[in-house]
């Protein structure tokens, strides 16, 4: 039986070409079927939409030789502050504030740019012979170890990874059915740019209707995350920029002075989505196709790429043992290494959700009095702050900023 | 060749691939060698490369040794050697996991040189090997002194001998016979006699006066809490593994 590659990656966002790039490291080669054409992947405008990186997933970057042509680009996370606070409001005076001088391990993230990692990602991919990136490629069946394209081919190799988000083919076709809920809000993101210099810091507002999330850019710029209710999602999309803008401005409060668009509105359902199983005969999921949790914590990016690291370390120590890499056996390992962290991911931002999405004074009294004790506590505080920049659990080489 | 032979070796294909999935499923009868399997080969592949200056992160980091599997069963340890790149005979004294072992091979799409023999038989007839892979077998065997200088004879000098057993103590006649056949019912009753486990002592002793120079031992550990298994430095209580030279 010939293969025309060892792995078949279906996904051409952000952890299948992460995926591809690490495994060439080890001498796999892998073939990245993109169903969306080149143009639209290699367009280098800013469209708004940026990523929180936790400090595991720039060193996992940096052990892949990438982080040197990002770092330019990225803005530091020098601190996070959270805090409760109803629309028209100041912030509570009880919140929480995390310094990144609290660990030692340097800045708790940072903030990058999609258009950035998308481009070094596809340069890297160009530049790595063990890697072959096909652009528009639409996969339309598959089998145990086979994708057939739309334009007939099929493909055969030892291993096929689903990284195609969360309404993942790859797992619908191989059977795997899913678990999840609808949240009942949308998040809506933007970029603004904004007067005062914003001076590293992170703030995440605790809004009854659900959290804002003002994140730093390079320059005097933000990433906002919020979130409402679908139906008063879709009015608030609906309006003009300056009307948006207006809506925005007493959630978003007067810290950094005026503020203005800089980029395209994008809004997300939000719901939970966790695959039954990540695995199956010659097969593997990662990134949202296997879990995609609520983005309150950021965290849906640094999950995937944590998905990336193990299962390229599972493959490569495998590889080095003589073991057929894609037996079931094997893959079992990924499985059982991701599925307690996602379960536990998923379960906490859903928790941490449900208390903060609400304006019952009580359990307003209770949060502020929460965080206060947390803020306090600094042993507690640091906990929160190693979780965040995604230092705790049992990391994978990768994460660690180590070589396969 | 006649249809009727055809059919016959048809059908027998048939039952010997049926017997290899049976081998190859981890969840089956053989699921304690597949749960033990990564740890083995962890061993083996570092004592090779450390052996004979090999570098794992390479691609075939084995091309140009011949390696020799004693008690092949189903491939288990000779499909990895291959994959590294070595050049490997298995042998086996039960006749029926030849073909099984060859059938999964081929599935696999290697090349592994299967034979119905012995260590004796082998060493009678003047084969050499770089290493010899002698894992979970002294156990079972009538005269493990003359078992193991047959061993030796097959080395080349210089050449590497592995060898894993169970230790003799009421631990692992609690884990390995009452614990393993018993209990989890992983293996069939009476495939271990405990009055043959060897301790890590004697097996030293045996393995010198056989010619070779031991260089190493390990535990092989079980943990019920990630269900699974790693060496260890000192925990040589239950499964344990040697590595000898030959000089």
């Amino acid at each position: 039986m010939t293969h025309d590659t060892d792995i078949l990656i279906v996904g051409g966002g952000l952890n299948g070409p992460t995926l591809a790039l690490a495994l060439a490291q080890v001498g796999l080669r892998s073939i990245v079927l993109d169903a969306l054409p080149a143009d639209v992947r290699q367009a280098d405008g800013f469209d708004g939409r940026s990523y929180a990186l936790a400090l595991s997933s720039t060193r996992m970057l940096d052990a892949l030789g990438l982080w040197g042509k990002l770092a330019a680009n990225a803005q530091p996370m020098l601190q996070i502050k959270a805090s409760d606070g109803r629309a028209g409001e100041g912030p509570s005076p009880w919140f929480l504030h995390f310094d990144h001088a609290e660990i030692e391990e340097g800045p708790m993230g940072h903030m990058l740019e999609d258009r950035y990692l998308r481009q070094t990602l596809l340069t890297a991919m160009s530049e790595t012979p063990l890697v072959r990136h096909l652009p528009g490629s639409r996969v339309i069946a598959q089998g145990t170890g086979t994708v057939t394209l739309e334009d007939g081919r099929t493909l055969r190799a030892r291993l096929v990874v689903g990284a195609d988000g969360r309404a993942s083919g790859t797992a619908a076709r191989a059977g795997i059915k899913r678990t999840g809920w609808d949240y009942g809000q949308t998040a809506l993101v933007c970029a603004i740019r904004h007067e005062k210099p914003h001076g590293g810091i992170a703030h995440q507002f605790f809004m009854p209707a659900g959290p804002l999330a003002i994140l730093p850019l390079p320059g005097d710029r933000c990433s906002i995350v919020w979130s409402e209710t679908h139906d008063m999602a879709a009015q608030i999309m609906a309006m003009s920029d300056a009307d948006y803008l207006d809506v925005l401005r007493p959630r978003f409060g007067d810290f950094l002075g005026q503020i203005s668009l800089a980029g395209q509105r994008y809004c997300y359902p939000l719901s939970l989505s966790i695959a039954n199983a990540f695995v199956a005969p010659r097969l593997a999921l990662v990134g949202d196709a296997a879990h995609g949790v609520h983005p309150i914590a950021g965290q849906g990016l640094n999950m995937g790429l944590r998905d990336v690291a193990a299962l390229a370390e599972v493959l490569t120590d495998a590889k080095r043992r003589g073991e057929d890499f894609a037996a079931s056996d094997v893959l079992a390992r990924y499985q059982s290494w991701r599925r307690f962290d996602t379960a536990a991911l998923a379960v906490a931002t859903d928790t941490f959700n449900k208390l903060f999405s609400n304006d019952n004074p009580l359990l307003r009294a209770g949060r502020d009095i929460g965080m206060g004790i947390v803020g306090a506590m600094p042993g507690l505080r640091r906990g929160f702050i190693r979780q965040a920049a995604g230092l705790t659990g049992d990391l994978p080489r990768l994460l660690q900023g180590r070589a396969l | 060749m006649n249809t009727a032979t055809n059919t016959v070796d048809d059908h027998e294909i048939a039952k010997f691939q049926a017997m290899a999935a049976e081998w190859w499923d981890p969840n089956g009868k053989f699921k304690p060698l597949h749960m033990l399997n990564p740890c083995r080969l962890d061993y083996i592949t570092s004592q090779i490369a450390a052996e004979f200056g090999r570098d794992l992160t390479a691609d075939a980091p084995f091309a140009g040794l011949r390696i020799l599997d004693i008690g092949c069963g189903g491939g288990l340890l000779a499909e990895p050697m291959a994959r590294l790149g070595a050049d490997v005979v298995g042998a086996d004294a039960a006749e029926r996991n030849i073909p099984v072992a060859q059938v999964h091979a081929e599935e696999s799409g290697l090349t592994i040189d299967y034979r119905h023999t012995t260590a004796e038989a082998m060493a009678a007839a003047g084969e050499q090997f770089d290493v010899v892979l002698n894992m979970e077998v002294v156990e079972h065997v009538a005269d493990p002194q003359a078992y193991l200088t047959a061993c030796q004879q097959l080395l080349k000098p210089g050449g590497l001998h592995i060898c894993s057993t169970i230790n003799r103590n009421p631990k692992s006649f609690a884990m390995a016979i009452v614990g393993a056949e018993y209990v989890m019912r992983w293996l069939p009753k009476g495939t271990h006699e405990w009055n043959k486990f060897i301790t890590p002592n004697e097996l030293f002793s045996l393995i010198e006066r056989a010619g070779l120079t031991p260089v190493d031992r390990k535990g092989f550990v079980f943990n019920p809490i990630t269900w699974s298994w790693s060496l260890s430095d000192r925990d040589l209580s239950v499964n344990y593994v040697t590595a000898a030279t030959k000089p």
